[in-house]
Order: C-alpha cells, then structure tokens, then sequence
C-alpha cells in the first residue's frame, strides 16, 4: 500500500501493524486504509483480532498492561502512536461505542453532558444545553427524550441506550467513531435504527465498526475487511474491499469460506 | 475454528436446498430436451398428435420454471446466502427462464406442424435434425458445465453456438432459393425457416446458460458471443 502522499479521503493508514499481549503476537502486520467518511466493516472469526484492532485506532489497548505495539497508525497523516500525541484528545477525535450499551447512572442530560464538561468544551449552560440536544438529534434519540431529559438513563430501553452512548460520543465532535459489534444486544428494530443512523452520521463522522453478524456488515458498511487468524495465531487482514464485491464475488477463497459459512 | 462436521451441519439446510435446486434444473433440462427431440420428430414424420403433445407439454415446463424460482426467492429470503452461493441461486434463476423460453421454441415447431396439415414437406429435412441435435447436445452439455461450474467448458459450448448458426444460414439460402425459384413454394418454405429458425433461438438461450456458468464460476457479467447471432443474418 502506498505510505507518501496518501490522498485525500484517507483517515487512516495503517501499516505493518502488531500487536502483542505480552509475548503473545494478536495482530500480524495488519496494513490497510480506512476512508474519510465511510463505513468500514471488520468480519472474521472469534478471535481473529477484530477488536483488539479497532482498540489500536485510539490507542485503547494502552489501557491494558503489558501490551506493546509495531508499526505505523496514521490518522489523517499523523502517527497516533507518536509519544507527542495527546491520548485524551485523540480519545475525543476517536470515539468508541462498546457491545453493550453503557451509559453512566446519572440522567440522560448528564449522560450526554459529560464529554464536554469534562473537556470543557462550552463555556456556559445555555451552550451546553445546545450541545445535548444537537448531539442527541444526531444520534435520533431526541424525540423520544426530549421530555425526560433528567430522568435516569437506565431507565431507557437497550436501542436507546445504545444511542444515548452514541449520542455521548458526539457531544465532545469527534472525526471518528468505532463501534465494537454495537448491536449484539439489541432487538432487529433497535438493531436496524443503529443501522440507519450509521447511515446518516457517515455523513460527516468515519464509522469502523466490528461485527459478528455478517448480514450487518452487508447492509450497512461501505467497505469490508475480512480478519482471519495466521499460521502463528495472529489476526491479520487478509482481504478488504468494497462491500458490495466482498458479498458477491471475494477474491480470498478463505473470505469466500467464511461468509458462506463453510468456516469459523 | 469449528470443526468440520459443525460447519456440515451449520450449511446443511443450505447445502440441501441448493442441491434441490440443482436437481429440478437438470429436471427441467431433461424436459426442454424432449420437446426439442418430440418437435423435431413430429416435423420429420408429420405427425400432428405428436406435435399437440409438445405444445401441451409446455405448461409443465413453465410449472417447473415458477417451481424452481419460488424455491430460489425462498432460499434467499431464508438462508441470506452470500457469494459463490448467491451466484448460483441467481444465474439458476436466470437459467430457467432460458430453458423455459427453450420449451417454447419448441412447442413453436410444433405449433408450425400442426399448421402444417397434410402439405408435404419442401424438401427432406437433413440440416434441421443436425441443428437439433447439437442443440441438445449443448443443452446437456451446459447443465453439466453449470453443476460442475465448469466456465472452460461453458465457453466451449458457448463457441459451437457458431456451428448452429451456420447450419441456419444455410438452411435460410437454400430455402430463399427455392422461393425465388418458384414464389408458390414460400407458404412451404417460411414453415421449415420457422422452425429452423425456432433452433437457431434455442442455440441462443443455450449460449446464455454458459454465460450464466462463467458469471456463477467467476463473479463476472459478460456475453460470451457479443455479435447478436442472427442481426447478421437478416442484413
């Protein structure tokens, strides 16, 4: 894959990535491109590398001790992994929404609220308040909370929680968002209003999401990436592509193997 | 991973409706294939009841046809099958309508016997059998190509469509020859150029079938035989 002058559209560029949990290797020399504003879909079996991968994107897996990585991740041309790098701030640029939906125990406001008070990314209430109900528009949850916004989060149904975290994730305007298989806990209604709202906020914001369930990838990412195990039992990408060609017509038999269900 | 006999089972619906599938292709084939020999049997002795036959026959072919297409759209909606997979349930739907319109050719010779009556034959049927036979033969050959997803083999039949298209130009000269010989002749000649003819669109369909294999094989769409077979003919 090209490194200089990669072109515009890119947000990131990852190249020769590894990745160890102490002496054990999870990620072998993982390289492939992630497009500006587009969804980029991770497949593969358990196991296979898939979220430890999309943990390298905001540096997540620094959270783990004893873990090490090689090799380049470029956001936007920049090494995320250089020591100048601000960690939180990369956090704020690289969102993630997890499996299952957690937001904290406070209200939903307070839920929404938190990144930009804690970032202090508005200087008075009414700015604030602003910001809540942009993000929750965003996130199309506010029409259904606009009402309770001090009542408790928990209190809200799974496909709502998982857009209050969403909406949590925007409040503090990052470029990205990576979600690690955020509808494994939802219902098919809940599960395609994620959907649709990855479709909309793809808009402006680069999605990565893993996914477990195949169909998922299929309807709602732009690109694909097929994760699989090497011989020496690291994940690696062994085949990206446009979504569409992977579900039609893959290159790799071992991506036609598993999205036929013949393996893993 | 999983091991063998887990992922067996996890495509077992899959894999045997599938095979399903493939069995009322090959089915239909035998079906088409028949009404193509009946036809042309039916040409070369003048035998009207047979020729009835055929055309009544035809509504089995298109029972078969909706059969195998129900049973595709269900696959789909249920089992969400995916590449290769996918391919196969999509060129078996295209397939169908091409053996289904191959039936149709068909019961046309034998619409065009029945027409016939009791006028005797032009002349002795001799390119016409060959016609037939080959496009039987291709027939065959192309559901063979398409259970072993075979696409060399598909683009060899593909190829002899030329065959079929030459014995049909020669059949369309000589035949043009007698109506200018003798303009009383055409009613009798336009029957045998109908049902050559009727051949020289099954040959077609056939060619479709193998471009159907080459897309299920490959993942690619493209016609085998670009120039239309019979735009030239007509010039």
């Amino acid at each position: 894959m090209a490194v200089e002058g990669a072109s515009d559209g890119v947000k990131f560029q990852v190249e020769g990535l590894n990745f160890y949990y102490g002496d054990s290797r999870a990620l072998a020399d993982v390289a492939l491109t992630i497009p500006e504003r587009r969804i980029t879909a991770l497949i593969g079996p358990s196991g296979c590398g898939k979220s430890t991968f999309l943990r390298c994107l905001n540096r997540m897996n620094e959270t783990i001790p004893g873990t090490r990585i090689e090799g380049r991740v470029l956001l936007d041309r920049e090494d995320i992994y250089d020591p100048e790098i601000d960690v939180v701030e990369l956090r704020r640029r690289v969102g993630m929404v997890f499996q299952k939906p957690n937001p904290f125990p406070q209200s939903v406001f307070d839920n929404v609220a938190f990144g930009p008070r804690v970032l202090g990314l508005t200087g008075n209430r009414r700015g604030l308040a602003d910001l809540v109900e942009q993000s929750l528009r965003q996130a199309a949850l506010w029409e259904e909370v606009h009402d309770r916004l001090s009542g408790d989060a928990l209190s809200l149904s799974l496909g709502e929680q998982q857009r209050l975290c969403i909406a949590r994730v925007l409040a503090v305007e990052p470029d990205v968002i990576l979600m690690d298989e955020p509808c494994s806990a939802l219902d098919p209604i809940a599960t395609l209003k994620i959907e649709e709202l990855m479709r909309t906020l793809c808009a402006t914001y680069t999605i990565v999401i893993v996914t477990h369930n195949m169909q998922q990838a299929a309807r709602a990412s732009d690109r694909t990436a097929m994760m699989m195990l090497t011989d020496g039992r690291a994940g690696t990408v062994i085949e990206i592509g446009e979504t569409q060609a992977i579900f039609t017509r893959p290159q790799d038999p071992r991506t036609e193997a598993y999205i036929t269900g013949r393996y893993g | 991973m999983s091991s063998a006999k887990q992922v067996a089972r996890a495509r077992a619906t899959l894999d045997r409706e599938l095979q399903a599938i493939e069995d009322s292709l090959l089915r239909m084939g035998d079906m088409v294939d028949s009404a193509i020999d009946r036809s042309l049997k039916a040409l070369a002795e003048r035998d009207a009841v047979l020729a009835q036959k055929v055309v009544d026959d035809d509504a089995e072919v298109n029972r078969i046809r909706f059969d195998i297409e129900e049973a595709c759209l269900a696959l789909m909606a249920t089992q969400q099958p995916a590449a290769s997979d996918l391919r196969t349930v999509v060129a078996a739907m295209s397939v169908v309508v091409d053996m289904e319109r191959m039936a149709d050719h068909a019961a046309g010779i034998g619409r065009t016997v029945i027409r016939m009556g009791d006028e005797p034959l032009l002349k002795p049927l001799i390119d016409m059998p060959r016609m037939a036979a080959l496009c039987r033969e291709m027939l065959h050959e192309s559901l063979k190509a398409f259970i072993a997803r075979d696409a060399e083999a598909a683009k060899a039949i593909a190829r002899r469509d030329e065959e079929i298209d030459g014995l049909y130009n020669q059949i369309f000269r000589e035949l043009l020859t007698f109506m200018i010989e003798d303009p009383r002749t055409t009613t009798r000649a336009l029957y045998l150029l109908f049902s050559a003819h009727n051949l020289e669109r099954i040959g077609d369909r056939i060619t479709n079938i193998a471009e159907r294999v080459v897309f299920m094989t490959s993942g690619v769409m493209r016609e085998l035989n670009p120039e239309p077979s019979d735009a030239s003919q007509l010039q």
